[in-house]
């Protein structure tokens, strides 16, 4: 390929200095608030602790489109990444959020959100291929690769995915990418949420080129891609008026009308069909009805009931609105979240907190 | 060195006495059925693996829940091991059982208890076959993706447990991508939900992590896997080449071009002709090399993208591309390389199959140096290729009953392992370590890494009884296998004594 993709000399590698800052910090018992790109601060407890700064550990180490994989240091800027990977036509398909312009490739694999996509694409877990991260014990290791397929010991790279950085330090991260789609529609229907909920069962069952569905109470919004034959015959299928692809950007980081609301904002994630969920406040629904934005003021035990009554749970997103954002663990899930947060940082200088208060 | 258990460099495990253990069980569980004389317990010594074979102390075959927990229990009491076993079809050895530990089958957990259309999942018990899944959803017009190619036997625990893949998985991913939620007991026989009936759950990942955890952290009850909507048509084409590298590089430029094959599978001479003899697929039988790309989805989109295929293979240097006329050579075409394995072992009388993912880059390279390791080991090689995801089948060939040749494979193999390291792959695609790959795990990780693994181990089962010696060896091990393999005068792992 003649295009240039990516500079591999831009960029600097920081590991011996990281590694050294957490070897000193188990010596000394010292916690780390590791620290990407500060773009999601907001999301888990908050940790009283020394910044570890990754931004500073930067540059995509390795990207080639026909192995369909990229590699780059955790501090990379996401942007850097997405646009390398643009020009190769292709893409994170996990369509994650970047919450501003400093986000870093190891904070989008440590927070492991994911976009509107996810339910059809999947989630930064299922694309992470292999990690590079130090551990609690003082060591820089690797785990997984470059390949699709890795079975080799277990797969602590799908586990750090989401682990909010209580588990160790992610250094480097190697990605699955996929070509972008040929072409792309966005459709708008009205319609009460009950009925979307239904068309969308049946739909799934269908071979339909659906990547994103979104609802806000009175209007479902679709999005269709794949190749031009089958994204326009779709199109026609289901009908609607057309619909600014920007609306996914916008519901993806965020910047819609709804997120304006004062009041907490929630995360429930249930199953996507649901019914419509009866509690104070507004509701968007995004990821086909499995992800559903709460702006309420309702208390945290009634919105946690709410999830966990239809086999969910629910995550607040505002900061400072109770003590535990995530959803309390069962008991044995807790205790295993215990001894392996032990086992793996034994000096408990990881993010300490930052998931759960006793984790 | 030898892959069967070994307590010098594997660990020593606990002995209890067999009579005292099989009357407790017996008293405490007297509707659990118990295999205990020599005859019932030989056809549970081996899985897949048929190589090596170890005769388990005792095998229970549970038929409720609360069995398999009583069952954990005492083995946990008395300090036991347990192997899990599904429907036996591994071929690492990951169900390979040990002469002091409880062989546990769960294969008579096998109801399908819920498939729901429209929520596009469907509940199972672990011994479901998983081609049972598929089979029960089909009439939904739904499907559960991943693949191996035992999908007619295995067992949908066993798929968990080994993180089983299949000739689909480019596009359509691994079990870790299709499963939902696992049910397990813990090594004490608690109850535990690992992921969710949404798309996560709150946490660590927990569930990826046991995905693929070869039966070492936890005991897998109940299965939710997620339903696809079938493909609306598939198409297969076939290409030949006169060279491998060419249809190497035919793979790289389908996907360079922003195509996602369903399945892109190659075949070298040996393979094909050994097929082409067995199944009469229609196969060129002179061609170095074969492809077969398999483009599925939505008509009009297929249709387009054969044509976009076609074009890249000619160009790529194809001496011939056929696209499958209908439906029945479409399955002629498939059959072939379904059968590739079998009609292998045609050849010779016992083969030996490796499991090694590379970049796909390095396909050229690696297929040469494995041409020439055939040539240093005598014996003759095979190679079918997952060339869609870089995982390649190198077959063996050798006769068990020939003084050396086993051994000789073994090595051979080990050797082609080591490849897929240095070039940046992977010991094992599929397949799992087991006890197989116990050895070359020490070539893949450092002692660091492999410590890391052992914390974890250490974090749901401090004792070690669950399916111990498997998946992930110990740092002794480690150190006398090194000892075998000094690169640039170095031994690995200097720190640790030697035996």
């Amino acid at each position: 390929m003649s295009t240039v993709l990516f500079d591999p000399a831009h960029g600097s590698d920081r590991s011996a200095d990281l590694l050294a800052r957490v070897q000193q910090a188990i010596a000394e018992r010292t916690p780390l608030f590791i620290r990407g790109g500060a773009s999601k601060t907001f999301y888990g407890r908050p940790v009283d602790a020394q910044p570890l700064d990754l931004a500073g550990h930067t540059g995509i180490v390795s990207y080639d489109p026909t192995e369909l994989v990229i590699t780059a240091r955790a501090g990379t800027p996401l942007r850097e990444l997405q646009a390398a990977l643009e020009r190769g036509g292709q893409m994170l398909a996990c369509e994650v959020p970047c919450f501003g312009d400093n986000a870093t490739v190891g904070g989008m694999l440590a927070a492991g959100l994911s976009g509107p996509r996810r339910p059809w694409a999947g989630s930064v877990r299922d694309f992470v291929l292999g990690t590079r991260m130090i551990s609690g014990l003082g060591t820089h290791l690797r785990f997984g690769g470059e390949v699709m397929k890795n079975v080799a010991g277990y797969d602590l790279s799908r586990l750090l995915a989401g682990s909010l950085g209580c588990l160790g330090v992610i250094t480097e991260a190697s990605f699955k990418v996929l070509p972008k789609y040929r072409c792309r529609v966005s459709l708008r229907q009205a319609m009460p949420l009950q009925m979307a909920l239904d068309k969308l069962g049946e739909w799934g069952q269908q071979p339909i080129p659906l990547t994103a569905a979104s609802h806000d109470g009175s209007t479902l919004y679709l999005r269709l891609e794949g190749n031009e034959g089958s994204v326009r015959a779709a199109a026609e299928r289901l009908g609607g008026d057309a619909l600014d692809d920007s609306y996914w950007d916008d519901l993806r980081e965020q910047r819609l009308a709804f997120f304006d609301d004062p009041r907490p904002l929630w995360r429930l994630s249930v199953p996507a069909l649901t019914a419509p969920l009866a509690i104070e406040g507004e509701q968007l629904i995004d990821w086909g009805g499995a992800q559903r934005w709460l702006k309420s003021s309702a208390d945290a035990d009634s919105i946690r009931q709410l999830a966990a009554a239809a086999n969910g749970h629910a995550t607040c997103f505002t900061p400072g609105v109770v003590d535990s954002p995530f959803q309390p663990l069962a008991a044995p899930i807790l205790r295993f979240h215990q001894t392996l947060k032990r086992n793996l940082d034994p000096q408990g200088i990881f993010n300490p907190g930052r998931q759960y208060a006793d984790v | 060195m030898n892959i069967l258990y070994d307590e010098r460099v594997d660990g020593a495990l606990h002995s209890v006495d067999r009579a005292e253990f099989l009357h407790t069980l017996q008293s405490r569980l007297p509707d659990l059925d118990i295999l205990h004389a020599a005859e019932d317990l030989k056809p549970y010594e081996c899985d897949g693996l048929s190589a090596y074979r170890t005769t388990p102390m005792l095998v229970v075959l549970p038929r409720h829940l609360e069995e398999v927990q009583s069952v954990l229990r005492l083995c946990h009491e008395r300090k036991v091991p347990v192997v899990a076993r599904g429907a036996g079809t591994g071929l690492s050895g990951g169900a390979l059982p040990l002469e002091k530990g409880v062989l546990l089958v769960m294969a008579r957990f096998n109801k399908i208890l819920e498939i729901d259309p429209a929520g596009r999942f469907a509940r199972v018990q672990p011994g479901v076959r998983n081609l049972a899944i598929s089979q029960a959803a089909a009439p939904h017009g739904l499907y559960y993706a991943p693949d191996p190619s035992s999908q007619i036997a295995c067992s949908i625990g066993g798929n968990v447990a080994e993180n089983a893949g299949g000739v689909h998985c480019l596009k359509y991913g691994l079990t870790v991508h299709n499963v939902l939620k696992v049910e397990m007991l813990s090594v004490e026989g608690e109850r535990m939900t690992l992921g969710s009936d949404a798309l996560d759950a709150p946490g660590f990942d927990l569930l990826a992590l046991f995905t693929g955890s070869e039966g070492m952290l936890g005991i897998i009850t109940e299965v939710t896997v997620k339903l696809l909507p079938k493909p609306q048509v598939a198409k297969v084409l076939l290409a030949a080449f006169d060279s491998v590298e060419k249809a190497g590089r035919a793979v790289g430029d389908i996907i360079a071009a922003g195509i996602i094959p369903g399945g892109l599978e190659m075949m070298d001479n040996l393979a094909i002709r050994a097929a082409e003899d067995f199944i009469h697929a229609g196969y060129p039988v002179e061609a170095e090399a074969i492809l077969l790309c398999e483009l599925d989805g939505v008509e009009a989109d297929v249709h387009d993208d054969c044509e976009r295929v076609r074009v890249l293979l000619e160009q790529a240097g194809a001496t011939e591309v056929r696209l499958a006329r209908d439906e029945a050579e479409r399955v002629r075409f498939w059959a072939g390389r379904k059968n590739a394995f079998p009609a292998v072992g045609r050849l010779s009388p016992d083969y030996y199959c490796m499991d090694g993912t590379i970049p796909r880059r390095e396909l050229p390279h690696v297929l040469g140096a494995i041409a020439d390791l055939s040539a240093e080991y005598n014996l003759r090689v095979a190679n079918v290729f997952h060339a869609g995801d870089g995982n390649m089948h190198p077959l063996i060939l050798f006769d068990a009953n020939t003084p050396g040749e086993l051994e000789r494979a073994e090595a051979f193999g080990g050797k082609i392992l080591e490849l897929c390291v240095k070039v940046g792959g992977s010991i094992t695609g599929e397949h799992g370590v087991g006890r197989e790959k116990i050895n070359q795990m020490c070539a893949q990780f450092n002692s660091d890494e492999l410590s890391l693994f052992h914390a974890v181990k250490a974090a749901f089962d401090p004792l070690g009884l669950l399916n111990p010696g498997k998946n992930i060896p110990t740092l002794h091990r480690c150190a006398e296998f090194g000892a075998m393999h000094v690169h640039h005068g170095q031994l690995p792992f200097p720190d640790l004594e030697r035996f």
